[in-house]
């Protein structure tokens, strides 16, 4: 399978601090790999990487085999994002911030796209109502539509389901798998459900302090580092920061 | 250009003026108070000036608020259609979209023209019904002179968006204070005469001044201030093009330092 992401030597530091240390990964079509660290380790510095919203410091990353520096725009209009960190305008309804973001990812048939999103995501009873009216969660919920209005090949999910009930977070991760599957396209994700993680992904990259310390399926790992769940490696890895499976 | 992403940039901040009263206000509100601060203060300067000079007054002063407050608007409401973004925490959404830069910039000059063409056609009726003002009495030179005001609040709009992206969300009072501090130098209510001589050459590279004295040319002289226009309309170019570079500038290092990320945390 092809690779839709290489990211090689990526590095990213402010002054002193390391944030990112020379990583490098591949994400391959119709993959979904998980980043899982403890705060700091440079989960968030890496997808706004991918995002351009942070340049890198050093390294390369090449998306769909062209590089994102020279191919910004063109990049960006095949993916999409969700993060707690940016929610949609307060003050536009769910349906007119569909349209909004529809129109900036340059959907010509946006009304059709944007009433797709609204039943597929069981969106309807808040389509008219203002985004900054809506729970935390329920705003989340219309995030992740949104991170789907340019049915994307790459999308980066950074804790997408961190304000759901349980029973919604599940609903919107099997609605995720199916929409991403479709399209044949490949997912980036972090969380701190660890339980989630084991469930979506075909391979899980650990990082610490800015550097890669694992990167393997679940089960391989939970038998590398000879635990039962991703969230004793977690915490071992959280203590003995720079640790590798022998 | 991608006209779909400078339609999407304009219809979002549509909307937002289209349903907010406090918008609303702040598009209407103050022009028609400011208008009848100035009527008064007209009225009371008519008084005590010569007779002679009564309608002059009028056109002069009152055509100059007119033009200053288009001046204004363009600018703050260029500046306002980014600041709606910080605001609402929407802006790493729109900075990790596939919108160029200058889509984003074109969007909101949209919004800028818009505005302000609202507020000109709602303004000088209002002005003719209560000090019979015609502000069309200055004929076609009122496009060049109301072309150059709308692009002069639009570069110092991109300057004012580029401090924001470098200084944070705390920055955006300069986007209020700008024209304010613009107001005195520009010779928007008095001829540049009254300058010392220092200062009538140093706000010389003041696009404002040149559409400010070049009205008061047409409305005391009735005379063609080519020069004015042409200096202005040069000026302005030339500051669209450095505020350009300064907006992108700002951005390489808000992305370098991670700036934008703090945009959505102040």
């Amino acid at each position: 399978m092809a690779a839709i992401v290489r990211v090689t030597n990526l590095t990213k530091q402010y002054g002193s601090l390391t944030a990112v240390d020379n990583v490098s990964f591949e994400i391959k079509e119709s993959e979904i790999v998980s980043l899982l660290g403890p705060n700091g380790a440079g989960k968030t510095t890496i997808i706004q990487m991918l995002l351009t919203l942070v340049s890198p410091t050093g390294g390369d990353i090449e998306i769909f085999g062209r590089t994102l520096k020279g191919h910004r725009e063109e990049l960006l209009s095949v993916m999409n994002f969700t993060a707690p960190y940016s929610v949609l305008p307060y003050n536009l309804t769910t349906r007119e911030a569909l349209k909004v973001y529809s129109l900036l990812y340059g959907i010509r048939k946006y009304r059709e796209r944007v009433s797709f999103l609204i039943d597929e995501f069981d969106l309807g009873w808040l389509a008219n109502k203002k985004v900054g009216q809506l729970s935390s969660g329920e705003q989340m919920r219309i995030g992740i539509a949104k991170a789907f209005v340019n049915s994307p090949g790459l999308l980066l999910l950074d804790e997408p389901t961190a304000s759901l009930d349980p029973v919604i977070a599940r609903e919107l991760r099997a609605k995720i798998l199916k929409l991403v599957r479709k399209a044949g396209g490949a997912i980036l994700w972090t969380s701190h459900n660890m339980r989630e993680i084991e469930q979506v992904s075909d391979r899980i990259i650990f990082l610490s302090r800015g550097k890669i310390v694992a990167d393997d399926s679940p089960d391989n790992l939970k038998n590398y580092f000879g635990q039962e769940d991703l969230e004793e490696i977690f915490i071992s890895i959280n203590r003995e920061p720079l640790s590798r499976p022998s | 250009m991608n006209f779909l992403h400078v339609f999407g940039i304009f219809y979002r901040n549509v909307i937002l003026i289209r349903r907010s009263v406090p918008k609303l206000f702040a598009l209407f509100g103050f022009i028609t108070v400011e208008l009848f601060l100035w009527g008064f203060i007209t009225f009371w300067v008519q008084t005590i000036g010569p007779s002679d000079a009564r309608l002059d007054f009028i056109l002069l002063i009152l055509s100059a608020f007119i033009f200053w407050s288009v001046f204004e608007l363009s600018q703050r409401s260029f500046s306002v259609s980014f600041l709606e973004e910080v605001w609402s925490r929407n802006v790493i959404n729109i900075f990790a979209s596939p919108v160029k830069l200058g889509e984003l910039v074109m969007g909101f000059a949209l919004v800028g023209i818009a505005q302000t063409l609202l507020a000109f056609f709602y303004i000088t009726p209002i002005a003719f019904l209560l000090y019979a003002l015609n502000i069309w009495n200055m004929g076609l030179y009122i496009i060049p002179f109301f072309m150059n005001v709308l692009i002069s609040g639009w570069w110092i709009g991109v300057v004012a968006i580029g401090l924001v992206v470098r200084f944070g969300p705390s920055a955006d009072i300069l986007a209020f204070f700008i024209p304010f501090l613009l107001l005195p130098f520009s010779a928007v209510y008095y001829p540049v005469s009254v300058f010392p001589p220092l200062l009538q050459e140093i706000t010389f590279i003041l696009p404002t001044r040149h559409i400010f004295e070049g009205m008061r040319t047409v409305i005391t002289e009735g005379l063609i201030p080519s020069d004015s226009i042409i200096w202005a309309a040069t000026l302005n170019i030339i500051y669209v093009g450095l505020g350009f570079l300064f907006l992108h500038w700002m951005l390489r290092l808000a992305r370098t330092r991670g700036y934008l990320s703090r945009l959505v945390q102040d």
